[in-house]
């Protein structure tokens, strides 16, 4: 390579192609590992291509920029985040079925190169817990939170638009290395000195850790954003306990994301300084020591499972009190399991490395702590069973997702107090029964949370319901294909299989390899149904729309106004005077939606190019630190330097919407809904379901 | 104590700034906030510097490197830009000349580049002793904690230079008088980390 | 309203604030000095210097807090003070952890990274 390109390139050619090794060398295993990643490679260009065209031939462009990526709108902002969730679950599912396939053939070989399984568990884990889980969640927070406590917006909008740049960012990164291979092999926590660049001089760790780092930083101004929106724009009369559940899981949510970053910061910040400046934190030699990373990296991983696990608790406790027709049983006892949960959760992250080598009173004292989360969350489990303890339970999709993950998440969870006494993790750290564990509390615990609460609150987003029968049989499919997939992987895991093994040379796990591989196909399926469920709903929209904005006679604030909701969300802040205010206002005399005296001008935040310039910048910083394009960096760092330093410039950052035209939209939607039929909760899944329920005077039984 | 309502960490403007004082409520707890979560950053650094005090490998140690003038030099100009941004807030809420406010703040400005430019020094100087960051696993957390303190300092100054810049286009509207507010806290906040850097880093390794 | 124009409570406030930061700023001046001083000047033992250096830190920083950022413990600030606690919790169980695990290690496994 010429000196110029080296300057403008970096170390980047074309040996980051992801068939160049094996033009190269072309042996069969080369070759043939050479064709799944540039079919991945060009699935990524295509999928981009498809989406440029489409925007271009019906002339979006003007339309993306304006409406979604420049727009301040917490709902949009949501809807945004999720999509990139979808996206990358997509991703991960295929990746995981072809660990699954690699595994089920993997007796004396398979077919894939060690380096190339690395990569593929690298990136599903990676994906999965940044790219997936993180999105999803501060997607479904972002939407239905200011909705749930009767505010208009957060309280940083431009800020909530700079996060999910960041995120998009990062996760363009992990997409990008498809292309321009290789991403790393060490796995999602990034274990050193494998990490190191002694070990590991390739491009692969650094994309790994600026995606990483990206990621990081959005989590931790969501989570700012969250808490101060829950502290100070709660509409009058919302006291702390009133807040419904949902919102509860997302402030203990967002307190974690600000105390449970820090630590991700700081060891992915120390790794990059040991890779890029020649530090020596934990390195081998030196006096660096690479305990402090599993250490660090531990202190983060910890609140990360209960940031993930919290608000699909959230989810869950409204969607057991809305389908069972009852307010949630033990309230404050829910409330009071949730705080605990979330301080308990700083205690014991040494339960990650129990083998590293320390006293065995240490490990005991973790181990208990570990063994204390059981009660809390014992107690939520009692309180949704007794929640749904006489109620006239509907068995619509979330409802399906909700008592799959009750009696799978109780498994997990009884594998995980298992784990929690050292000396049986001394026998089974390492192997596929962790792998096993881990799932079984975040497939359930995260991702069927995040469907059930897509299935509630779509209506609200839409203007129409999901339909049901695709999402019954994507409910069912994810429930037995997980069993399938994890279950056998417990067995495994006790005759001693040990994690990311690309091969083994052991016949007796076979029938189990093969058994996870069906497993993982049935989950394929019931990814394949939640798409034909989107796409059956999308068609048939007209005939499921939920004008009225109420289709399950919800509970809280959200269900009170218009589907989708005006940008402003409340015409006039409500008042709320009890727990379940909406349902409170369903009950008594002053009807379900009231007519304000007065309407008066809303202030809303104008749209602004900080989030699109900030998530390109950074964008274009993580490819440049990869790939050592100095210039890139400084570049785009200066972009995003000066773009934050003239938003400080900027005035009059805010849009007023004139009372004449809330009264307007409000007067016009309340004469559609006296248009409507109010139907009983058992018509419910009928098309004569139009979003607004029968009084619950003369209809539903509390 | 004081007619002022207490809505946020910090000096509070008061009901005579009537848009800014209710604006300030949010965003300086934001901040604040934020503050918290780079306390953490911070703090564990700080457990990351004692775990690797052993890990000189051979190099030199804090007592070779560490010398306790300098450090004096650099608390005393942190300290004292501390108080100078506590008299710029005191003329931003009693409402002074202008003029005096812009000094205040220029002052501050000021001692915090010639904290920045001696921390350089020291720098320079540990460096041609062969007290580089390659060298060990101690000199690696040592040039972790100590620059991430001199690189919050450069971000803040950057953001009192951009502020000033906003007084100059805009006067003192309520985003400039929010911005103050939030800079005050930072830079306060600075100060509260080198209090743990002096005691820890220096006054501990050269004891 | 002009500048100048500060009606006498305002004025009785800003002579109060600014005898808070001045109060701030001594109290902080001490309490650097006293360190400094035993260090340099006197030779008293290390384990001494330790806990003086320590606690007047400790003070130091809640001289901070109280003096340049007014956290007090009036009712209307509880929620702020109510996060530095919580903070404080949080720094003690991740820092104190941290150094207790891995000095654990260390006595173990790593005598040599002991300082």
């Amino acid at each position: 390579m010429s000196e110029e390109t080296s300057w403008l390139l970096g170390r980047l050619d074309a040996s980051a192609l992801p068939f160049w090794d094996a033009l190269q060398h072309p042996t069969t295993p080369n070759v043939v590992n050479a064709v799944i990643a540039s079919g991945a490679g060009a699935m990524v260009l295509l999928g981009a291509l498809a989406a440029v065209v489409f925007l271009t031939w019906t002339k979006r462009w003007r339309w993306l920029w304006r409406e979604w990526l420049t727009s301040p709108d917490h709902k949009k902002i949501g809807i945004m985040f999720i999509m990139i969730a979808l996206v990358m679950l997509a991703r991960a599912v295929i990746e995981a079925v072809f660990m699954r396939l690699q595994q089920a053939v993997g007796l004396d070989g398979g077919f894939l190169t060690a380096e190339h399984f690395g990569q593929l568990f690298t990136t599903h884990g990676t994906i999965m817990v940044f790219f997936m889980a993180m999105p999803f969640l501060t997607g479904i927070i972002n939407y239905v939170m200011p909705l749930q406590i009767g505010a208009r917006d957060l309280s940083f909008p431009v800020m909530n638009s700079i996060s999910l740049g960041l995120t998009a960012a990062g996760a363009a990164i992990v997409m990008v290395s498809l292309i321009l291979a290789p991403f790393s092999t060490g796995g999602w926590s990034g274990y050193p000195s494998f990490t190191e660049s002694a070990t590991n001089p390739g491009a692969g760790v650094d994309y790994w850790i600026w995606a990483v780092t990206l990621s990081t930083l959005s989590s931790t101004l969501t989570g700012i954003n969250f808490a101060v929106t829950i502290y100070k724009r709660r509409a009058p009369g919302m006291q702390w306990f009133r807040l419904p559940l949902f919102t509860w899981t997302a402030l203990c949510t967002s307190i974690l994301m600000i105390f449970g970053m820090p630590p991700l910061t700081v060891a992915t910040a120390l790794l990059a300084l040991d890779r890029y400046l020649d530090f020596h934190f934990f390195t081998v030699d030196l006096g660096g020591n690479m305990m402090n990373y599993i250490n660090l990296f531990w202190a983060f991983g910890h609140p990360e499972v209960y940031i993930l696990i919290l608000p699909a608790f959230g989810i869950f406790s409204e969607v057991f009190s809305t389908f069972s027709g009852k307010k949630l049983y033990g309230y404050g006892a829910l409330v009071i399991a949730t705080m605990a949960i979330a301080v308990l959760s700083f205690t014991v992250w040494l339960h990650h490395f129990f083998t590293m080598g320390q006293s065995a009173h240490v490990n005991a004292i973790f181990g208990i702590a570990t063994m204390l989360i059981g009660i809390p969350t014992g107690v939520k489990i009692y309180d949704w069973m007794l929640t749904m303890f006489r109620g006239r339970i509907r068995f619509s999709v979330p409802m399906i997702y909700a008592v799959g993950f009750i009696l799978l998440f109780v498994l997990g969870g009884l594998t995980g107090i298992i784990l929690a006494v050292p000396s049986v993790d001394y026998q089974i750290h390492n192997t596929l029964f962790l792998v096993a564990h881990f799932h079984n509390m975040l497939i359930p615990g995260l991702l069927f949370g995040m469907l059930a609460g897509t299935n509630l609150w779509f209506p609200k987003a839409f203007g129409f319901r999901l339909e049901e029968r695709w999402g019954r049989r994507a409910a069912i499919g994810w429930i037995v294909g997980f069993m399938l997939a994890f279950f056998p992987l417990y067995a495994l895991g006790i005759l001693g299989m040990p994690r990311r093994s690309a091969a083994f040379f052991e016949p007796a796990y076979l029938p189990w390899t093969m058994a996870a591989m069906v497993g993982a196909v049935v989950i394929l399926f019931a990814m394949l149904f939640l798409l034909i469920q989107l796409w059956v709903s999308v068609r048939d929209r007209h005939a499921n729309r939920v004008p009225g904005g109420d289709p399950w006679d919800g509970r809280s604030l959200e269900w009170s106004i218009a589907s989708p909701p005006p940008a402003y969300n409340f015409p006039v802040i409500p008042e709320v005077h009890s727990r379940d205010a909406y349902m409170r206002q369903k009950e008594t005399g002053g009807g379900a939606h009231p007519r304000p005296d007065a309407y008066g001008d809303i202030e809303m935040p104008a749209s602004s190019a900080m989030g699109p310039i900030i998530g390109i910048a950074g964008f274009l910083m993580a490819f440049g630190l990869t790939w050592y394009q100095w210039w890139l960096v400084v570049a785009a760092g200066a972009v995003s330097l000066v773009a934050l330093i003239a938003r400080g410039f900027v005035r009059n950052a805010t849009r007023v919407i004139p009372a004449a035209e809330v009264r307007r939209e409000h007067e016009a939607w309340i004469a559609t809904l006296d248009s409507l039929t109010p139907i009983t909760r058992a018509d419910e899944q009928t098309r004569a379901n139009r979003g607004l329920p029968a009084s619950p005077i003369e209809g539903a039984v509390q | 104590m004081s007619s002022t309502t207490v809505k946020h960490p910090g000096l509070n403007l008061g009901h005579a700034h009537g848009e800014a004082h209710e604006a300030s409520e949010e965003l300086v707890f934001g901040f604040w906030v934020f503050m918290m979560s780079d306390l953490i950053l911070f703090g564990l650094l700080f457990a990351t510097y004692v775990t690797m005090l052993g890990g000189t490998a051979g190099g030199p140690g804090p007592s070779e490197l560490f010398e306790l003038k300098s450090a004096f030099i650099e608390t005393t100009l942190l300290l004292v830009s501390s108080f100078t941004f506590g008299m710029a807030s005191l003329a931003l809420k009693y409402r002074t000349d202008r003029k005096v406010l812009v000094a205040w703040l220029i002052i501050t400005l000021l001692l915090g580049l010639a904290f920045l430019a001696h921390e350089l020094y020291d720098f320079h100087k540990m460096f041609s002793e062969g007290g580089v960051p390659s060298r060990s696993g101690f000199l690696s957390a040592f040039f972790a904690l100590v620059p991430l303190h001199g690189l919050h300092v450069t971000g803040a100054s950057i953001w009192l230079i951009a502020l000033l810049g906003q007084i100059a286009v805009h006067g003192l509207d309520t985003p400039t008088k929010t911005g103050l507010m939030r800079l005050a806290i930072l830079w306060h906040f600075l100060d509260v980390v080198w209090v743990g850097i002096f005691s820890l880093v220096y006054l501990g390794g050269t004891a | 309203m002009s500048h100048r124009q500060l009606s006498d409570e305002e004025a009785r406030e800003k002579a109060q604030e600014l005898k808070t930061y001045l109060w701030g700023f001594g109290l902080a001046a001490v309490l650097t000095l006293i360190p400094f001083g035993l260090a340099v000047f006197t030779p008293i033992a290390t384990a001494t210097l330790y806990w003086v250096i320590g606690v007047c830190a400790l003070i130091q920083i809640v001289v901070h807090f109280r003096f340049f950022l007014h956290i007090t413990l009036s009712r209307n600030t509880r929620e702020d003070l109510q996060l530095i606690l919580f903070t404080v919790l949080i720094l003690a169980i991740m820092v104190g952890g941290t150094i207790w695990i891995l000095f654990n290690l260390y006595y173990r496994m790593m005598p040599s990274m002991v300082p």
